[in-house]
């Protein structure tokens, strides 16, 4: 991890203790993710991601959570060691979050101009007529029309894609360093995914900020990302820059994500005739596994991955792969 | 919003109707002659018809009925066959009892329930969650009744900080009267506050796991502001129903707290002009009773809206 990460990641554990027995939902991920760059993390639902997220953010409650790590650094604070006043001060100050389902995610019975004000009275304390001034112009910025005239609005008035871009107007009022946006678009309309994801960038663009955007979704990745992480039950299974991962997509998992992308015209990533699917599941986090997490959903896996579990090999420049191919290629079967 | 307001209020009116309809009716069919009870058993049949004649009695349902919402609906009173005295009178003064006494129960209820039922979510399945449910269900046990006459061998008997029951009227002694049913009003408040506790817990506990409560903390809102401004307001909508009919309830009269603390209240009235065939405080009273229940839930539907921005949409 550099030095000069804004947010670093080092071995991060969070397990869940429930009366059906300890579950461990984040495995060991190291992440960095420099200043004002995005970084894309990518699984299937239930892979770990969001948990993640929450656990830099603190807002996963302790217990059932049990977090530890090596380190969690920001912006060279050790997030950890902090009391949870002073984590409080970080969260929607320096670090701000938007979720995946804006139709729940805003109070229902409060006006949005007051909700987007919120961080701004109580991170820079500014009086209730400059945070709603300052709301307005940012409701403005995310393009909501007639802007000053809606702050009284309250959330069920406005649409899906209206809410969502109310939740990132709320989180960036602060001007926060790492915004981490979980499934921004997924809960959207297609062609209000592509209208918030370009908004997001703009946003970017403007304020410098740095993202860290979760999603099951290769191609949200591919349009805003500049390096990908892809995660499977709780582990980072493969790390590259996001054209290198779509170029040369080294784990079988990646591999199936990129294959099961549709592509107008039925040609997909890899080029492949016809649309793949992943068989089988994630495993349940309660699932104690010997060998690599993904054996039993892996068309090349042989005896060594059933028995160890592969380390992090590097397979090019800022590029590596949870996978024993790295070492036996030879087992690639051919078809893929 | 004027046009929820508008139908709730016509809803009112229909359901008022169809009250007094069902109030008369019953009272109507059953038995017990109130000219035999006022002239006792052995008055003549000639004097007995006289005096059904001179109540109105022999007259058909439907007369009957159009008599007693046309005085009602005029202000006119009938006179109670028991009590000599204009009804409107009688429950007036029983109401200036009955009314505070539900209202002060209500405020113990509330002062009571919501703080304990915030603790208990924020502290959930932990010891002090575990000490208000425990105190809670010790509350739904407790009849009413036992608990009053606690309260006066403990407070009145025992501390002599209050009169052991009875109400000096308003007009005599305001400070004595007040006093008269603090006791009264805590018993019943203290147990209708076990149920909206309870019902607190619970609605913090589904609002607490809400996305836009994870939303409020992830703005870094203190946790006073996600509790009081963003749960609580949002988990007080299905506590307002109940607190609304507790109240209705309530001013319905209490009966057996007020007979515990020989209070002249709404109850008591209804209790003895039924036991005398006094007809014409029964209906009235009755009707009262169920117009204060309705009422109450007008003023909570209203409450909704004010609370609820979304109600006006439907």
């Amino acid at each position: 991890m550099t030095d000069e990460a804004l947010l670093s990641i080092e071995n991060l554990r969070v397990r869940f203790r429930t009366p059906e027995g300890t579950g461990t939902a984040v495995d060991g991920v190291d992440l960095a993710i420099a200043a004002g760059e995005t970084l894309g993390v990518v699984g299937e639902s239930g892979c770990g991601k969001s948990v993640t997220a929450l656990a830099v953010l603190g807002l996963l409650a302790a217990p059932p959570a049990e977090i530890e790590a090596d380190a969690v650094r920001f912006a060279g604070r050790d997030l950890l060691g902090l009391s949870a006043e002073e984590r409080r001060r970080i969260r929607g100050r320096e670090i701000a979050m938007i979720f995946q389902e804006p139709m729940t995610s805003l109070n229902p019975l409060l006006p949005i101009g007051r909700q987007v004000a919120e961080p701004l009275r109580v991170h820079l304390e500014l009086s209730a007529a400059e945070a709603r001034d300052l709301a307005a112009t940012w409701l403005e910025k995310v393009k909501i029309p007639d802007a000053r005239r809606r702050l009284g609005d309250f959330p069920h008035q406005l649409s899906g894609g209206m809410r969502q871009r109310v939740m990132i107007a709320m989180a960036m009022v602060c001007r926060p360093r790492l915004l981490i946006a979980d499934e921004p678009t997924t809960a959207l309309d297609v062609t209000i995914q592509a209208q918030i994801l370009s908004l997001m960038r703009e946003l970017k663009e403007e304020t410098g900020t740095a993202l860290l955007l979760i999603t099951h979704n290769l191609g949200v990745v591919a349009q805003t990302a500049s390096r990908v992480v892809v995660m499977y039950a709780g582990q980072i299974v493969e790390e590259a820059p996001v054209a290198r991962l779509f170029e040369e997509p080294f784990h079988p998992y990646t591999r199936g994500l990129l294959r099961s992308i549709p592509v107008l015209g039925g040609r997909t990533g890899l080029e492949a005739g016809r649309l793949a699917e992943i068989p089988g599941l994630v495993p349940a986090i309660t699932e104690r596994l010997a060998g690599c997490r993904f054996a039993g959903r892996c068309p090349h896996a042989f005896a060594l991955c059933r028995e160890n579990a592969p380390p992090l090999f590097a397979i090019g420049p800022a590029h590596h792969a949870r996978c024993w191919l790295q070492v036996h290629p030879e087992r690639r079967r051919r078809d893929d | 919003m004027l046009r929820y307001f508008l139908t709730k209020l016509a809803t009112l009116v229909v359901l008022l109707f169809l009250v007094s309809l069902t109030v008369f009716t019953v009272l109507f069919v059953l038995p017990g002659d109130p000219a035999q009870i006022i002239l006792g058993i052995h008055a003549t049949p000639e004097s007995l018809a006289r005096l059904r004649a001179d109540l109105g009695l022999d007259r058909p349902f439907f007369a009957q009925y159009a008599d007693w919402v046309g005085n009602l609906v005029q202000g006119r009173s009938a006179l109670s066959i028991h009590y000599k005295m204009p009804v409107f009178e009688l429950v007036a003064s029983r109401l200036a009892v009955t009314g505070p006494l539900a209202l002060l129960a209500m405020v113990f209820a509330v002062v009571f329930a919501l703080p304990l039922g915030i603790y208990a979510a924020r502290h959930q399945n932990r010891p002090q969650d575990l000490a208000v449910m425990t105190f809670t269900q010790l509350g739904l046990a407790t009849p009413e009744f036992w608990l009053g006459i606690l309260l006066v061998l403990f407070f009145s008997v025992e501390l002599n900080w209050f009169a052991a029951g009875g109400f000096p009227g308003w007009q005599a002694d305001a400070w004595g009267s007040l006093k008269a049913l603090l006791l009264p009003a805590f018993a019943l408040g203290i147990i209708r506050a076990a149920i909206l506790a309870r019902l607190t817990r619970s609605s913090m506990l589904d609002v607490l796991r809400e996305d836009y409560i994870r939303t409020a903390r992830a703005k870094g809102l203190r946790e006073r502001t996600v509790i009081y401004v963003h749960a609580l307001r949002n988990a007080l909508i299905p506590v307002l129903t109940i607190l609304g009919l507790q109240l209705g309830q309530l001013l319905a009269g209490a009966i057996i707290i007020e007979n515990v603390f020989f209070l002249p209240g709404l109850g008591r009235l209804v209790f003895t002009a039924i036991g005398m065939r006094d007809l014409p405080v029964v209906r009235d009273v009755v009707l009262l009773m169920a117009a204060a229940v309705v009422f109450v839930n007008f003023l909570v539907d209203i409450a909704y809206a004010a609370v609820d921005p979304r109600i006006e949409l439907h």
